[in-house]
C-alpha cells in the first residue's frame, strides 16, 4: 500500500476512537457528569481530529473541527458555561463532525446545509470573536503541515526524521494550572532503606505532566565510585493541579532521607531557567537515534527545555537503582508532552493517567487478527472437542478399568479441551459496546425527527458476546429503539399532560444471563395501546373479532408480519416491517423476543440471544430410531402423555391436552417421514415447546436421551436446507444428529399434510 | 499409475473407474478426494430416495448419494464391502455410494466417444461419453447433477 494512504488509515482508525472518546464525553456533559477533565479530554480528542486532518489537507473537516476545538476551548476556560443546552448542540455538532470524518474517508460529501447551520449554531454559542478567526488561512496556530521535525536536526546530526508527528503540538496547551518546581536529592540512607528514586519520580508523574532533570556533577569516575552511595539529584518541573501538600505526600515515605525543596514557578508555563547547553546537545546527538524521542519530547513542548537531553548510557551508573529511575524517566519524558497527540492512543487510559507514562498505565497490548484466522481455529477446536469426545466415549466402550492411565490422562485431555475452547470462543467474544455506541447518535436523531425529547440511558456495555452475534445485534437494537421513541414514547406536551417529565427516557440494557445474552429495551412511555392493536389486527385480519387474547397475547400481535400501530408511516419506523423483521433476525440468530407493557408506563422488549452461533444448548431425543437434538430455548417441559389425554380432532391430527388446553401433538417420526404410522397414544414422550411465534406444541418422541451443548454442523455446506431441520452436529459417537427445527416443524404441521411421503430409509 | 504415453494426441487425464451393479463408470481422479469405507448415515428426512443420508467427515457433514440409485440402477443396501468416494463437485464435498472401486485409468481426450443416441433420460444427464479400456465399456459421468437441487438448478 501507498506510504501515504496507510498513514491515512491509520489516522482515520484513530479517529474513530477520538471520535469515540469525545463522544463519552459529550454524553457525560449533557448529563452534568463532566468535570474539566472530561471537557479536556474532548478539547484533546477534537484538537487530535483536527490536527490530523491538517496533515492530510482535510479542508472541510478542519474548519469544522476548529469551530468545534473553539468552543470547547471556551468551555474548558470556564469563558462560557456548560448548560444543557450547550451541550446538546455540541452532540448534534458532535454528529456533524462524524460525518464530516466519514465524508473525508469515504469520499462521500457532508450534508453541506446542515454542516453550514451547525457551524453557524456554534459561532453562535461563543459569540462573534470568532468572525475574525474564521478565516483558516488568518489561523496562526494551523502548521498543519506534515513537516519534518527538522528544528533540531541541523544541530544534533540527526538524520532528517519525516516523521508525520501532529505537528499540533507545537500548538501551546492551556496555561496549566500550576507549576512546581521540585528539587530532590536523595542521600544514600534513603537506598539503603530500599526507597527507590525511580518510583518517586514515576508517582510525582502520575500528579501532571512532569520534566525530569538530573543533576550528575557529583557522580566520581568509576574507579571512586561508591556502589552503595547516591549521587545523583533531580530537578522536576511538574505541571498539577494538585496542592504542595499532595505532592509533599509522594515524599512521604522518604523525606527524612532526601533533601527536598517545592517551589511553585511563578509564570505558568513559562520557560525554565536552564537553557540548553551545547555540551548537553553534544551528547544527545552522539546518541542520536537513541535520543531522538527525547529531543523530539522537548521540541513538542511549546517552549525549549534543558531537561530533554539524558545523559548518555556509556556513563558510569552508580546504582541498580538508579537505572530504574532513569529508565522512568526516559519513558515519563517522551509521553508526557505527547498526551494530546493522536500517537498516544491512550484511549484506554484516562487522559490524566497518561501523562503518567511507565508501563503501569500502558495500554493493553492488543493484536489484530484476520477473523478469517479466528474462524479457522474455532473451527479445528469445534472437531478437536468432538474427536476427544469420541475418544473417551471409545475408551470407555473398550471396558478399560477407570483408574487405568489411558482414562485418567484423557480426563486430562477433556479439561485441557475445554481450556482451548472456551479460550478460543473468547477471542471472538467482544464487548456490546461497539453496537451500543452507536445508539447515542441514532437516538438524537430520531428524537430530532419526531420532536421527541429522549435521554438514551445504557447500562452493560462491557457484556461481551460472540463477534458473529454482535454483528447481527446491530439491526435489532437499532429498530427497537427507534420504535420505542417512535411509537412508545409521547411527546413532551403529551408527556407533561400526562405527568411525566417531558424528557422520555429509554433504557437499553445488557446483561448475562443463563448461559445467554438478554438485550433489553425500555421505554417509559405511554405502553401498547391493546384495544388499539386488538382493533388493527381485526381490521388487517390477522385475527378474527371474537378471538380471545390474553394481554400478553395482544402484545406479542405487534410481532406478526404487516403489523403498524403508527397512525402515519413514518420514515423512522419503517411501514409495518419492523417489528416482524426484528423477531425473524432474531430467531435468525436462535433467540427470543418478548414484549411486556404497562398501559401509561411503559414497554419493554427483551431479546434473549445465545452467546454464539458456534454451539446451542438442546436436548437429545430418539424419535423412530433416529437421534435428534431439540433446541432447549424452545423446549417448556417434557411430559408422559397419558392415553386419554390424546385426542384426534378431525381425521388424524392429534392434540394433547395440558393443563385443560389443547395443542397439537406432532409425532416426530412420522412429521420426518421417518415412519408411516404414528405412536399408539400413550406411547413416548412429549415434549411441549413453544415457537417464535408464541404457538405451542408438543413434539412426540420414542425417549429422551439427554441435554447436551452441541456444535452446529450446516447442512446447507455441502447440501441445502431441509424442512424442519435447522441444522446438524456430530455427538460423541462420532454419528451426525440433527437439530430440529421447531417452528417450521409446528407450522408444516399446522398448515399442511405431514410430510410427503418419502421411502422409509433406515441406516443400516 | 501408467506413465503418460506420447502416442495419443489430445490431453491426457486420469480416471478413476468404479463398479455399480456390474457396470463400470469412471470419474475425473481431480474431483476425488478420498475413498473410505462405508460407515452408517444418518437419513435425511423429506430426500429422494438415492440420498443415503449424511456421515460425519472429520468434522464436516457430508450428503451421501446412493450413486446406483442415483443413475437407476439398482438400490444399494449398503454393506462393508461397499466404499464412498468423497468427491468435489463444485463448492461442495460430497460422498458416492458404490460397489467397489475397480482401475485408475489414464486416457486421453481423443479416446472419449460420445455417448449413443439413446432415449434414457438419466443415461443423458450423467454420462458425458465413454471409454473402450481392454474391451470394457465404461461410462464417464458428470456429477454436476447428482445432487437433488443442483438438478434443479440445471433444469
Amino acid at each position: 500500500m501507498d506510504p501515504f494512504e496507510s498513514i491515512k488509515q491509520t489516522f482515520f482508525q484513530e479517529c474513530d476512537e477520538l471520535l469515540t472518546d469525545a463522544e463519552q464525553g459529550l454524553l457525560a456533559m449533557e448529563t452534568g457528569e463532566a468535570d474539566d477533565e472530561t471537557i479536556n479530554a474532548v478539547f484533546r480528542a477534537v484538537h487530535s481530529v483536527k490536527g490530523g486532518a491538517g496533515a492530510f489537507g482535510l479542508e472541510h473537516l478542519i474548519r469544522f473541527a476548529h469551530v468545534f476545538e473553539t468552543v470547547m476551548d471556551e468551555l474548558r476556560s470556564h469563558k462560557m458555561e456548560l448548560t444543557d443546552e450547550v451541550a446538546k448542540t455540541l452532540l448534534r455538532a458532535f454528529d456533524v463532525l462524524a460525518d464530516h470524518v466519514a465524508a473525508a474517508r469515504d469520499g462521500g460529501s457532508v450534508d453541506e446545509a446542515r454542516s453550514a447551520g451547525m457551524l453557524s449554531e456554534l459561532k453562535a454559542l461563543i459569540g462573534d470573536d470568532l468572525a475574525a478567526e474564521d478565516d483558516l488561512g488568518a489561523d496562526e496556530d494551523f502548521g498543519f503541515v506534515p513537516m519534518a521535525v527538522s528544528i533540531d536536526s541541523d544541530e544534533t546530526g540527526a538524520p532528517a526524521f519525516d516523521l508525520d508527528l501532529p505537528p499540533l503540538m507545537l500548538e501551546p496547551e492551556a496555561p496549566p494550572a500550576g507549576v512546581w518546581v521540585i528539587e530532590f536529592a536523595p542521600k544514600s540512607e534513603m537506598y539503603a532503606k530500599a526507597n527507590e528514586s525511580g518510583l518517586v519520580l514515576r508517582e510525582l508523574a502520575r500528579l501532571g505532566a512532569t520534566q525530569v532533570m538530573v543533576d550528575d556533577a557529583a557522580l566520581p569516575p568509576l574507579d571512586q565510585l561508591a556502589a552503595e552511595s547516591s549521587y545523583l539529584n533531580w530537578t522536576i518541573r511538574l505541571t498539577t493541579e494538585v496542592s504542595e501538600a499532595d505532592i509533599r505526600e509522594v515524599f512521604e515515605f522518604v523525606e527524612d532521607d532526601c533533601a527536598i525543596t517545592i517551589t511553585q514557578e511563578g509564570g505558568a508555563g513559562s520557560p525554565p531557567d536552564q537553557p540548553l547547553s551545547d555540551d548537553e546537545l553534544a551528547a544527545a546527538s552522539a546518541d542520536a537515534p537513541f535520543d531522538i524521542a527525547a529531543l523530539l519530547a522537548r521540541v513538542q513542548t511549546d517552549a525549549p527545555t534543558a531537561e530533554a537531553a539524558p545523559e548518555p548510557v556509556t556513563e558510569p551508573i552508580p546504582e541498580d537503582l538508579d537505572v530504574a529511575a532513569l529508565i522512568a524517566r526516559a519513558q515519563a519524558e517522551p509521553v508526557a508532552p505527547a498526551a494530546p497527540a493522536p500517537a498516544a492512543a491512550a484511549k484506554a487510559a484516562p487522559p490524566v493517567a497518561a501523562n503518567a507514562g511507565g508501563p503501569a498505565t500502558a495500554p493493553q497490548a492488543t493484536i489484530r487478527v484476520d477473523l478469517d484466522r479466528v474462524d479457522r481455529l474455532i473451527n479445528a477446536v469445534g472437531e478437536l472437542v468432538i474427536q476427544q469426545a469420541m475418544l473417551s466415549q471409545r475408551v470407555l466402550e473398550s471396558g478399560l478399568a477407570r483408574s487405568s492411565n489411558v482414562v485418567l490422562g484423557l480426563e486430562d485431555l477433556e479439561l485441557l479441551t475445554r481450556e482451548i475452547q472456551d479460550s478460543v470462543m473468547a477471542i471472538r467474544a467482544q464487548p456490546v459496546k461497539s453496537v451500543f455506541q452507536r445508539m447515542p447518535r441514532l437516538v438524537r436523531e430520531v428524537a430530532d425527527m419526531t420532536g421527541k425529547r429522549v435521554k438514551l440511558l445504557m447500562e452493560g456495555e462491557g457484556t461481551e458476546v460472540d463477534k458473529t452475534v454482535i454483528e447481527r445485534l446491530t439491526d435489532p437494537i437499532t429498530h427497537m429503539l427507534r420504535n420505542a421513541i417512535d411509537h412508545g414514547l409521547e411527546t413532551p406536551e403529551g408527556r407533561t399532560e400526562a405527568g411525566k417529565p417531558a424528557e422520555g427516557v429509554v433504557k437499553l440494557r445488557a446483561l448475562h444471563r443463563g448461559g445467554r445474552i438478554v438485550i433489553e429495551i425500555q421505554d417509559d412511555g405511554r405502553g401498547i395501546n391493546r384495544p388499539r392493536v386488538r382493533g388493527i389486527a381485526v381490521d388487517k385480519g390477522l385475527i378474527t373479532e371474537d378471538s380471545v387474547l390474553s394481554d400478553e397475547e395482544v402484545d406479542n400481535l405487534i410481532f406478526l408480519p404487516g403489523f403498524s400501530t403508527a397512525e402515519t408511516v413514518s420514515d423512522i419506523s419503517g411501514r409495518g416491517v419492523g417489528m416482524d423483521v426484528v423477531r425473524r433476525s432474531i430467531q435468525g440468530l436462535g433467540g427470543r423476543i418478548s414484549i411486556s407493557s404497562e398501559p401509561g408506563k411503559g414497554s419493554k422488549f427483551t431479546m434473549s440471544l445465545p452467546l454464539t452461533l458456534a454451539v446451542l444448548d438442546g436436548m437429545v431425543v430418539t424419535a423412530a430410531e433416529q437421534t435428534l437434538v431439540t433446541p432447549l430455548s424452545a423446549i417448556v417441559e417434557s411430559l408422559t402423555p397419558r392415553a386419554e389425554d390424546v385426542h384426534l380432532v378431525g381425521g388424524k391430527d392429534a392434540v394433547i391436552r395440558i393443563r385443560d388446553t389443547f395443542v397439537p401433538l406432532i409425532d416426530v417420526g412420522v412429521a420426518l417421514g421417518f415412519r408411516d404410522t404414528p405412536m399408539e397414544a400413550g406411547q413416548g414422550v412429549a415434549v411441549l415447546v413453544e415457537s417464535e411465534g408464541g404457538g405451542k406444541a408438543a413434539l412426540l418422541v420414542d425417549a429422551i436421551q439427554g441435554q447436551r451443548q452441541v456444535v452446529i454442523k450446516s447442512l446447507e455446506a455441502n447440501y441445502q436446507q431441509i424442512e424442519g431441520i435447522a441444522a446438524a452436529t456430530i455427538l460423541g459417537d462420532g454419528r451426525v444428529a440433527l437439530i430440529l427445527d421447531v417452528d417450521a416443524l409446528v407450522t408444516t404441521q399446522h398448515r399442511r399434510k405431514p410430510a410427503p411421503k418419502t421411502e422409509k430409509r433406515m441406516a443400516g | 499409475m501408467t506413465e503418460p504415453s506420447t502416442q495419443s494426441t489430445g490431453a491426457r487425464r486420469e480416471l478413476i473407474a468404479f463398479r455399480i451393479a456390474d457396470q463400470e463408470f469412471c470419474v475425473d481422479i481431480m474431483q476425488v478426494r478420498e475413498i473410505r469405507g462405508w460407515t452408517v448415515a444418518t437419513p435425511l428426512p423429506r430426500t429422494p430416495s438415492y440420498m443415503k443420508g449424511v456421515i460425519n467427515l472429520r468434522g464436516a457433514v457430508l450428503p451421501i448419494v446412493d450413486l446406483g440409485a442415483r443413475l437407476g440402477l439398482t438400490t444399494s443396501e449398503p454393506s462393508a464391502r461397499h466404499v464412498i468416494m468423497v468427491v468435489t463437485v463444485g463448492s461442495r464435498t460430497l460422498g458416492l455410494l458404490v460397489e467397489a472401486v475397480s482401475d485408475i485409468i489414464d486416457v486421453s481426450d481423443d479416446m472419449v466417444q460420445p455417448t449413443p443416441d439413446v432415449a434414457c433420460d438419466t443415461v443423458k444427464m450423467f454420462v458425458k461419453g465413454l471409454f473402450a479400456i481392454d474391451g470394457r465399456m465404461v461410462s464417464l459421468i458428470s456429477l454436476d447433477r447428482v445432487l437433488p437441487e443442483m438438478e434443479a438448478e440445471a433444469a
